[in-house]
């Protein structure tokens, strides 16, 4: 096989993804194709993205066709210099075409974690490293909002996507709904897998939770990037917290919801189900008031800023200039102090709505320890 | 998420509800039955073993054998629901409704209005429907369209194992009647469950596609074929959006409305008899509420007006399948170019 052949693949997003439909090509055969360059639309039961390209190369044959619907991990495209001839190509295609499907692989990725007498549930791409990315998601999220940057990570280090108290798969008890509750969670996944040097991310109200785990015990810290974390500077939109927590049907639901995204079309059919699922279960909007009451009460003078000054971890921290939800920091002494990315055109939902630029970013986390 | 059967649904939210409300208690004939047999270690809990186990977690007091005599039982579970306990009777075959109806439609659908609101009848009647189960013309029916027929019952047909779960802890937590129906050839069914309590509320529909050309809505065992259907329309360039009402009291027209506000075309799939049944119904409320919006006739697919066949070919040939749906999809919505 020749070396300088390089595929483009069905991506997996997410869980419970196993097939995706080719929507529309983004570009042509023969066309120069650069490393982040958008490939292909996909569209899948729960969200639509773009396919973006790993290396460069010319784009030598679109082997999938628009409309069609195929298992994660099967063949798209082809990516090669000039100087390899169509028959390797050919010969390229024919003996990757087909893919076997794994219908259950992602399942051995999820575990549970007593903690304190609480099940925390996480998603840990394996390997024995003590040394691993810890992805925090935000209020009302799960490990599953990671769908578009779990795989990404977990092919250069190990990575860890946890349920938070009160969400996904975990308990639903959230103790008096402060964050003490939720840090205790993050820390009782760290001890229990042995964890060393934790590369922290953590969206929203787990940036907080990442902050403050940090703060707590900062030999495990590698690193820390927050995007668009809460009790920064700023407090949560009240109003937004209120909606979620009142929403009980797909409209009211899907309008809370579309806050979340610069673009709120990309809040599909099945995205409002899944919330609405979860909010259905027993105890969850009673969680999600107390943490709305307590671990996002409106922060203290300097806000999370004025803690982590001088920590001694590197911090990164990215907002979308268009997020409703928390909006970016206004005082230009916060921008003196860190080093914060705002991202144009870009809503709450940062690591969605910009994942290659965020996991780019995140794995250059690693090249500083 | 872990994989249960329906039937698993089933037994797992009568476990959760008993575990949460002291209230609640399950009776019908051979719920208990079976303790002690031969082989029999625990009760047999119901013809199809739907609420096994509960005999031995929650003892004589709260799973209570019945006699073979409907009309009592049923009426000994509506009198309870108003003193104050919240029963779950299983009636087997909702096909016997015919011997306990008074107890139903003249006497618990009606207490909460006769008696100012003052009165509430938190009463869960489980049966099974459905042909396919060669158990012939009496224990075969879908006859949910008697109890829709009524105020102050509540109708509910599960069509997969979430829904099941999620739907019978909202039946049991109603403060009103409710009749819950479970197709004999979905127990075996299985789906993504969770393990935590949750429900599923009465009057939203599902909507498990979304395609811009047709509506088809189905109900119960019917879904999967609509769902089959779907399938084959999409290789004939025609797109379609299915709907489950999950409850046909109430019902969620409004669902239905909207999409076929969008695609101009409705089909209905329904099991039950095809006079007076919740397709004619539903034909009936969209005809009359969106008469404008349609771009060619509703058409309903259902069996033919026949008692149940014994004979398995008959049977067989009984129920409406997926090819039956495409046709009539393909006889209200006009021929399209693939692509289109």
């Amino acid at each position: 096989m020749n070396a300088s052949i390089q595929s483009i693949n069905m991506p997996k997003w997410g869980m419970s993804m196993s097939e995706g439909k080719l929507v529309k090509w983004l570009v042509s055969e023969g066309d120069a194709i650069k490393p982040g360059q958008e490939i292909m639309e996909v569209e899948t039961d729960k969200i639509t993205n773009v396919v973006e390209a790993q290396d460069a190369g010319i784009l030598r044959r679109r082997v999938a066709a628009e409309d069609e619907t195929l298992p994660v991990g099967a063949l798209l495209a082809v990516l090669a210099d000039a100087s390899v001839a169509d028959s390797e190509i050919d010969q390229y295609v024919d003996a990757n075409r087909v893919v076997a499907v794994d219908a259950d692989g992602e399942t051995s990725l999820i575990s549970k974690i007593q903690v304190d007498g609480r099940t925390v549930n996480i998603m840990d791409s394996g390997g024995e490293s003590d040394k691993a990315f810890l992805l925090i998601h935000g209020f009302g999220g799960d490990l599953n909002n990671w769908l578009f940057n779990f795989e990404e990570l977990a092919k250069h280090e190990r990575t860890i996507a946890i349920d938070l108290p009160g969400h996904g798969q975990s308990s639903k008890d959230v103790g008096d709904g402060a964050a003490v509750n939720l840090i205790a969670a993050v820390d009782g996944v760290i001890d229990a897998l042995g964890l060393k040097a934790v590369h922290f991310v953590g969206h929203s109200m787990g940036g907080m939770v990442a902050a403050l785990a940090v703060i707590g015990r900062p030999a495990v810290a590698g690193s820390l990037t927050l995007l668009a974390p809460a009790g920064f500077t700023t407090p949560v939109n009240e109003a937004y917290l209120a909606s979620f927590i009142a929403a009980d049907d797909r409209k009211e639901m899907k309008r809370v919801l579309s806050d979340l995204f610069a673009e709120p079309s990309v809040v599909t059919r099945d995205m409002v189900n899944d919330v609405l699922q979860y909010k259905r279960i027993d105890g969850v909007n009673a969680a999600l008031g107390l943490l709305a009451s307590n671990a996002l009460k409106a922060p203290e003078a300097g806000g999370l800023a004025a803690q982590l000054s001088g920590l001694g971890c590197p911090v990164r921290i990215f907002w979308g200039a268009e997020d409703k939800v928390i909006p970016p920091p206004q005082s230009d002494a916060v921008y003196a102090a860190f080093d914060i990315s705002v991202i144009d055109g870009k809503g709450h939902m940062l690591h969605m709505e910009a994942a290659s630029d965020l996991n780019a970013a995140i794995l250059q986390q690693l090249a500083t320890d | 998420m872990p994989k249960k059967t329906f039937k698993q649904a089933i037994t797992e939210a009568h476990f959760l509800e008993m575990r949460r409300d002291p209230r609640v208690i399950v009776m019908g004939e051979d719920v208990a039955g079976g303790q002690g047999a031969s082989g029999e270690a625990d009760a047999w809990g119901g013809s199809e073993g739907a609420t096994k186990g509960l005999y031995t977690e929650f003892g004589p007091s709260r799973v209570l054998d019945t006699p073979l005599t409907e009309s009592a039982f049923i009426g000994a579970a509506v009198g309870a629901a108003t003193q104050g306990l919240r029963p779950v009777a299983d009636l087997m075959f909702f096909d016997f409704i015919g011997v306990c109806f008074d107890q139903l439609y003249n006497q618990a659908a009606k207490f909460r209005y006769m008696f100012g609101g003052k009165a509430v009848t938190p009463v869960v009647v489980r049966a099974m429907i459905g042909a396919g189960f060669r158990a012939a013309a009496q224990h075969s029916q879908c006859l949910y369209p008697i109890v829709t027929h009524i105020p102050g019952l509540k109708v509910v047909i599960p069509s997969n194992p979430y829904d099941a779960k999620g739907l019978l802890i909202q039946a049991i937590r109603d403060d009103d009647p409710v009749i819950f129906l479970e197709h004999k050839l979905l127990y075996g069914v299985t789906g993504e469950v969770p393990d935590d309590s949750y429900t599923v509320p009465f009057g939203e529909a599902n909507v498990l596609r979304e395609g811009k050309d047709v509506t088809i809505v189905a109900l119960g065992l019917m879904v999967q074929v609509a769902m089959d259907a779907a399938k084959e329309l999409d290789t004939l360039g025609i797109k379609a959006t299915v709907i489950d009402p999950r409850t046909t009291s109430p019902l969620d027209l409004e669902t239905i409305v909207e999409s076929v506000e969008e695609t101009g075309h409705l089909v209905i799939v329904d099991e039950s008899s095809p006079r007076c049944n919740i397709a004619t119904d539903i034909a009936a409320q969209v005809a009359d509420q969106a008469f404008h919006a349609l771009r060619g006739p509703i058409k309903m697919v259902t069996p033919p007006h026949t008692p149940v066949p014994f004979s398995p070919v008959l049977e067989d040939l009984y129920i409406p399948r997926a090819e039956h749906v495409v046709t009539a999809v393909q006889a209200t919505v006009p021929a399209k170019k693939k692509g289109n």
